[in-house]
């Protein structure tokens, strides 16, 4: 094995641990949320608003990231978020992937007129600004969960599909494929044997991503009021209310900015860490 | 002898994509303009002709890759033009083909053995692990092979791959398109002389595309010249050499370096046709 | 005449790795073509890459000289280096369909390092491609700098690339089998462009290839590489009329040869490549002994 490709799994092998720790911590915190979660996260108590973290002066033990305008515990309401975006992140982003790739695998691998039912709807799809799309969707679907992750997956599917099919296009070109089809193996079964192993690895660090997208959207649905009911703890509804006291509480948004931003990042990187990982080449 | 293909009047025209108006169907360009020819049981035939000149757009034809657009072909008797696909599942086995690009024929993400067991398996022609081996054995490459990956390979190596997997199912018919213009001399050398005894031990016919008409002498019984999607010219492989009838052919044969020092050679003009 | 390229006892290695070059010394004339050969992976590559200094990552020089027109590569900064082998060298590279930035037009592709790196003004320039273009016996020069590399065909490409090699007037080009892509009349057509090119403008060419028959037709002289050892070298002629290494003799006998079609096409005998592995070991060792 050439230096090269070492050098280059290693920083491989830096992406994957280093944001898969982040996420299993996480999705630890998440599963365990009612037991290590020092607080109730609804808890208010006015008498507690806006304590500092507990290395700032003026802490009261036991907050350790502080509390919000209404005593509520920063960390417990952080640790409980996890919980509703990583069930978003999941779900949302594997339908959107299975609908997405789906799609596009076909449409890349028999060309023709799948190809263009599907190329054109991604084009209409993707006229519409997504953000944008996804409030109005929500807005006709109600609020809630539901509705936030039908949301993401009705309008992310495309993203899979745009990219999956230029792969599986090129895919179908190749001469393994040609020769699958010279070994005797239908067009379905080179589709499954041949085109998606090549692409999958494309469809895993793409899911990755998505995950990512799928928290920030679910952030910005919650930010503006539209994800679940306002006291339930996400992280975009603490990021909206700790937008008002960032001068003389700014923990309140901070605390839940670095989660998700350090979350997102994971997904992306970890996407990417992914891929290499896959790719036989380099291992 | 008897002919195992039989092609009359041979017509393929290919959607031109670059030239695709915005509606409307693209325009069609004729790749082949009406090929005649035989290719008699058990021997190797050679197809050259420059790049561009419809060598490989043929040779799918002839294995069904691509769907004849007029004329006919016959493998064994059997009128195969417009078979479609279920009708031609059978027909596969016999109909096999090597890959000039040895590295993207071979898909980056299976095993040797996996790339040579699967369509024995689906011909039900074995792909047990032993019979893998024997088949790799076949070509020379021990059966460690079976575990590693494409790009763990040499181009040979790879290219040996490519013959044990058309071999393993006993085929009537092989195309070998350019094998070996992306190996070096020794390689090359290595893989047409192990070509050469498969084909005679299994009385393999095989159409052998190249433009290399060195290679085509040593290995061929007899020689279709294409230039621009028609036969030039056609004929046992001797013959065509000791005296070639289209100045194309002489052309070609001419532009061949050979090995030996020919200090006159560089300045002979290439007969543009 | 002094040497346009000298390379003296070179050793190129992956780092902390195995040996790719083992003690290699060429040189070249200038109005010389000194070819290259061996198998696949040998190290010809190598050498040229080594020339341009333009070696992959991971892979060093670890002794050895090599002197561009008496001067002495090694010794110089990498900047004034990148400048120095820029001004006097220039590559044809293997593979037409690669080597050009598919979104650009062919003109400025030509007219970059001249620009560049040896600071041209653009008028010029453009002139000075024209003019090549015409040299490479391309018929539209205007309307081919104009187009992308997609509209043109393989054997135009690898023109397109000569004259770019040839733009800034270099004193040696490495050619890294520049015909291997193409069919036998373009071949021909584009090893008889090089060759004049060449001994018009005197240019010393290290011409890389494993094609024997290119070697006899193009070159003056020849290196004969195996796992990055020259096994043999000397004036082609004499290399064709008598060969003296075994491995020469058998890549003779691997050539297919349409006049002569069953004593070609040999693969290389086990017994040479064992006396050729033995050489090779011989030489790792003699290494160890001379750094201790
Ligand atoms: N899918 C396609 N669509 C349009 N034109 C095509 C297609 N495939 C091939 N062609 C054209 O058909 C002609 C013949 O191509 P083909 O690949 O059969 O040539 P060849 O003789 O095998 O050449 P080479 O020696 O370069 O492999 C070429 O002019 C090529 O540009
Ligand atoms: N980036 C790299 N990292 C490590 N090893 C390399 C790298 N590139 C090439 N090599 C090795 O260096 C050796 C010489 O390679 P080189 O490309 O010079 O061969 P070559 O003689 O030009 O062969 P070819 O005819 O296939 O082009 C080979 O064994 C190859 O595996
Ligand atoms: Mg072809
Ligand atoms: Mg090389």
């Amino acid at each position: 094995m050439s230096a090269d490709t070492r050098a280059q799994r290693r920083r491989a092998g830096v992406r994957l641990w280093l944001p898969g720790l982040w996420l299993g911590l996480l999705c630890l915190a998440a599963l365990a949320a009612p037991w290590i979660a020092p607080h109730d996260p609804l808890a208010q108590d006015l008498m507690l608003e806006r304590l500092p973290p507990a290395w700032v002066g003026g802490a009261e033990p036991g907050y350790w990231l502080g509390t919000d305008s209404l005593g509520r515990d920063v960390l417990s309401r952080i640790v409980w978020g996890a919980r509703i975006a990583l069930v978003v992140a999941l779900i949302a982003a594997s339908a959107a992937c299975l609908l997405g790739s789906a799609l596009g695998l076909v449409a890349g691998y028999f060309g023709g007129w799948p190809d263009r039912v599907v190329s054109r709807l991604v084009d209409v799809w993707m006229a519409f600004p997504p953000v944008l799309f996804a409030i109005l969707l929500v807005a006709v679907l109600g609020a809630g969960l539901h509705s936030v992750i039908l949301a993401i997956a009705i309008i992310d599917w495309t993203r899979f599909a745009r990219v999956i099919r230029a792969e599986a296009m090129v895919q179908a070109r190749m001469d393994y494929v040609h020769s699958a089809r010279i070994g005797g193996a239908g067009r379905i079964g080179t589709l499954l044997t041949e085109v998606l192993p090549n692409v999958l690895p494309s469809v895993i660090a793409l899911l990755a991503l998505e995950m990512g997208v799928a928290v920030i959207v679910e952030a910005i649905l919650s930010f503006v009021n539209l994800s679940i009911s306002t006291d339930d703890p996400t992280w975009g509804s603490m990021i909206a209310e700790g937008r008002a006291s960032i001068h003389f509480a700014w923990w309140v948004l901070v605390f839940p900015l670095v989660a998700l931003f350090l979350t997102v990042l994971s997904f992306s990187q970890f996407g990417e860490g992914l891929k290499d990982r896959f790719d036989p080449v380099l291992r | 002898m008897a002919d195992l293909f039989e092609v009359t009047d041979l017509h393929l025209s290919l959607p031109d994509m670059t030239a695709k108006p915005l509606i409307g169907a693209a325009p069609r360009i004729e790749i082949l303009k009406g090929l005649s020819f035989t290719l008699p049981e058990g021997k190797v035939t050679g197809i050259v002709g420059e790049s561009g000149s419809g060598k490989s757009t043929l040779g799918r034809a002839l294995v069904r890759l691509l769907e004849p657009t007029g004329g006919s072909i016959r493998f064994a008797g059997q009128d195969i033009t417009h078979l479609p696909e279920p009708a031609l599942a059978p027909l596969r086995r016999d109909l096999q083909m090597i890959f000039q690009d040895p590295m993207s024929s071979l898909n980056p993400r299976h095993t040797v053995g996996r790339i040579v067991a699967m369509p024995m398996k689906r011909f039900g022609r074995g792909g047990s692990r032993a019979e893998v081996a024997a088949a790799l054995e076949r070509v020379g490459l021990p059966a460690g092979f079976a575990a590693r990956y494409p790009h763990e390979l040499s181009g040979g190596q790879r290219q040996r791959v490519g013959i044990a997997r058309a071999i393993a199912l006993s085929p009537r018919f092989i195309l070998a398109d350019e094998i070996v213009s992306g190996l070096d001399v020794s390689s090359q050398a290595q893989v047409l002389t192990l070509l050469e005894r498969l084909a005679a031990e299994m009385g393999l016919t095989i159409a052998f595309i190249s433009h290399d008409l060195s290679v085509i002498r040593r290995l061929c019984a007899q020689v279709i010249v294409l230039q621009h999607g028609r036969i030039v010219e056609a004929g046992p492989c001797e013959r065509l050499f000791d005296a070639p009838r289209s100045d194309y052919t002489r052309a070609l044969i001419d532009a061949i370096p050979l090995p030996e020092i020919d200090p006159g050679w560089l300045g002979r003009e290439v007969v543009q046709t | 005449m002094t040497a346009c390229l000298e390379i003296l006892g070179l050793d190129a290695a992956i780092r902390r790795g195995p040996r790719l070059l083992r003690n290699v010394s060429l040189s070249v004339a200038p109005g010389e073509v000194r070819a290259l050969v061996g198998e696949s992976g040998a190290g010809k590559s190598m050498i040229g890459k080594a020339v341009l200094g333009v070696l992959p990552r991971g892979i060093e020089v670890t002794s050895g000289d090599i002197l561009l027109e008496g001067q002495n590569l090694g010794a110089l900064s990498p900047g004034l280096r990148r400048r120095t082998v820029g001004a006097a060298a220039a590559l044809i590279p293997q593979d037409p369909l690669t080597a050009l930035n598919p979104s650009r037009r062919i003109g400025p592709q030509i007219t970059d390092k001249l620009v560049h790196l040896l600071g041209w003004i653009r008028a010029r320039a453009d002139a000075r491609a024209r003019e090549l273009l015409d040299e490479v016996r391309i018929r539209a020069p205007e309307r081919v700098m104009a187009s992308y590399p997609h509209e043109l065909s393989g054997g135009m490409r690898q023109r397109v690339l000569i004259a770019a090699a040839f733009a800034s007037e270099p004193r040696l080009i490495v050619a890294d089998e520049p015909t291997t892509a193409l069919d036998v009349t373009v071949q021909k057509q584009i090893l008889r462009l090089i060759a004049e090119l060449q001994a018009r403008h005197n240019t010393a060419v290290l011409f890389v290839t494993h094609d024997l028959g290119v070697v006899a037709k193009v070159s003056q002289s020849v290196s004969v590489l195996f796992a990055g050892k020259v096994v043999e070298a000397g004036p082609t002629e004499a290399l064709f009329r008598a060969p003296a290494h075994p491995y020469t003799r058998a890549l003779m006998a691997a050539t297919p040869r349409y006049t002569d079609p069953f004593a070609s096409l040999q693969p290389v005998p086990e017994a040479v490549l064992a006396g050729l592995r033995a050489e090779v070991a011989a030489e790792d060792a003699a290494r160890e002994a001379r750094n201790g």
